[in-house]
């Protein structure tokens, strides 16, 4: 390293341009990493969640549909979706549609297809997080709520689902970590995304290592709010004497 | 939707051979020195030792906490400029050592995560009854809980595996031509993207696929 200037105030500098500072390019670039993995991760939850739900329902073909579409997501890398959502969808939608794709703000078609990308390949992960919660209940609790009379969605939502989900919360933490991790793929189509944020700086004040280095701060340190509040929903929603005891 | 014609992909089969070629160098090499690493870095993190198992938790927690993509561009960054210092200037194209070094180092944390897990899944009276029969802790570790703790973890090690494979592609921000780089190039260059990207996408899948339910009906047999 011998040899390199180091210049912290380098974010404190002009652009080129001379419209803003290179700070604000660092916290743009964290609100679109936000922005796309949070949006993702709703998605995530909400796909991931039914499809999970009719991984276990009783009928086969719900379920192995929905096996279709876990094996589908989970065995094409993500960065070969982010370029099919991106590349391929609007060639294949019905033309106008594909059209007026093409017509948008590039960054609005960038996000997009991050956004697809990620919340596809997240909501077959939860999926599976949800149907191994379903599994682990004892099979009673089925049977018993629908011996009571229950119809099976009300099985599903009142009785199976709030307890699979206080017992899936904390690999979801995982998922939800890694669904920010994931955004940097984003980089790929110029998304100006965090990690892309680093190179762009990189390649303006040519101070690569300020840059990578407040990247990488800012990873972390939204890696560890993310973990704080899942601590405190998991603390919030725990139950006494419930299965995954309540007494520690 | 426009019509596909996947001609060019008879003439492109070489090239995508030989990307594929890359992929698998960089998924392999990876794999073994990541898990030997990551052995190493688990069992830092149960030897007791403070001075050695709180710089494996930062190293493990680190590597976990940053995206991929973030490792990889970092490594391009710093091992070119030490390696032209350690070798002159004339060293080549180093992206391919780049890459390599990047998913060891950053697998290693995620294989130490399984090891640790495998180690403390072994019975403690095993260590114990090793211990009472006269081995020191190293043999016992070494020819009795290792054994036994590699066994029940290598499923998750193969679908890590797995994982690893399908995260080569990210090679793409460093422009080294994978598999799938190399169909992206093919795909510009013939104008035939959609058709390249497809089949691309076919090909990880399959090989994903089949390597999956391999690991499935292994762990299967052996449990």
């Amino acid at each position: 390293m011998a040899g390199y200037h180091w210049h912290w105030g380098v974010f404190l500098d002009q652009v080129p341009s001379g419209e803003t500072y290179y700070w604000v390019w660092l916290l743009e670039g964290l609100q679109w990493t936000v922005a796309v993995s949070l949006s993702g991760w709703v998605m995530a939850l909400l796909c991931g969640g039914l499809v999970g739900v009719f991984r276990t329902v009783p009928g086969r073909w719900l379920s192995r549909l929905a096996g279709v579409y876990v094996e589908c997501f989970r065995n094409i890398p993500l960065l070969v979706q982010l370029f099919l959502w991106y590349f391929v969808m609007p060639e294949w939608l019905p033309t106008p549609w594909g059209d007026a794709i093409k017509q948008w703000h590039p960054l609005t078609q960038q996000f997009l297809a991050a956004w697809l990308c990620l919340g596809f390949f997240t909501s077959a992960r939860v999926a599976e997080q949800v149907r191994a919660g379903i599994e682990s209940l004892p099979a009673g609790q089925r049977a018993a709520a629908l011996a009571l009379g229950l119809t099976l969605p009300q099985t599903y939502r009142q009785v199976l689902l709030p307890q699979v989900a206080r017992i899936i919360l904390p690999p979801l933490t995982s998922e939800f970590l890694g669904i920010f991790k994931n955004s940097a793929v984003a980089n790929t189509i110029g998304l100006m995304e965090l990690s892309r944020q680093a190179q762009q700086l990189a390649d303006y004040t040519a101070q690569p290592y300020e840059a990578f280095i407040a990247v990488t701060l800012l990873y972390l340190l939204v890696n560890g709010l993310v973990m704080l509040i899942m601590r405190r929903i998991e603390t919030s929603t725990r139950l006494s004497g419930s299965a995954r005891g309540g007494h520690d | 939707m426009t019509d596909l014609d996947f001609s060019s992909l008879a003439t492109a089969l070489p090239l995508l051979l030989r990307g594929l070629w890359v992929t698998l160098e960089i998924t392999i090499v990876a794999m073994a020195a990541g898990i030997l690493w990551g052995i190493l870095l688990a069992l830092a993190r149960i030897s007791g030792q403070p001075w050695l198992a709180w710089p494996a938790a930062f190293y493990v927690n680190l590597f976990r906490s940053i995206p991929l993509v973030m490792v990889i561009l970092w490594f391009y960054l710093i091992l070119p400029q030490v390696l032209r210092r350690l070798f002159g200037e004339d060293i080549g194209d180093i992206r391919v050592i780049c890459a390599l070094a990047a998913f060891t180092l950053f697998e290693a944390a995620y294989y130490a995560e399984i090891v640790r897990a495998g180690l403390l899944s072994v019975a403690q009276g095993q260590m114990a009854a090793g211990l009472a029969l006269g081995l020191t802790r190293r043999q016992t570790l070494r020819h009795v809980v290792l054994p036994q703790a590699l066994r029940n973890m290598t499923p998750l090690l193969l679908t890590q595996a797995i994982i690893l494979f399908q995260d080569t592609s990210l090679v793409y921000v460093i422009g080294l031509s994978d598999f799938f780089g190399m169909a992206y190039k093919i795909g510009n260059r013939d104008g035939r993207l959609v058709e390249l990207l497809l089949f691309a996408g076919l090909v990880y899948f399959l090989l994903s696929f089949a390597a999956s339910q391999w690991v499935r009906r292994y762990s299967a047999k052996s449990a």
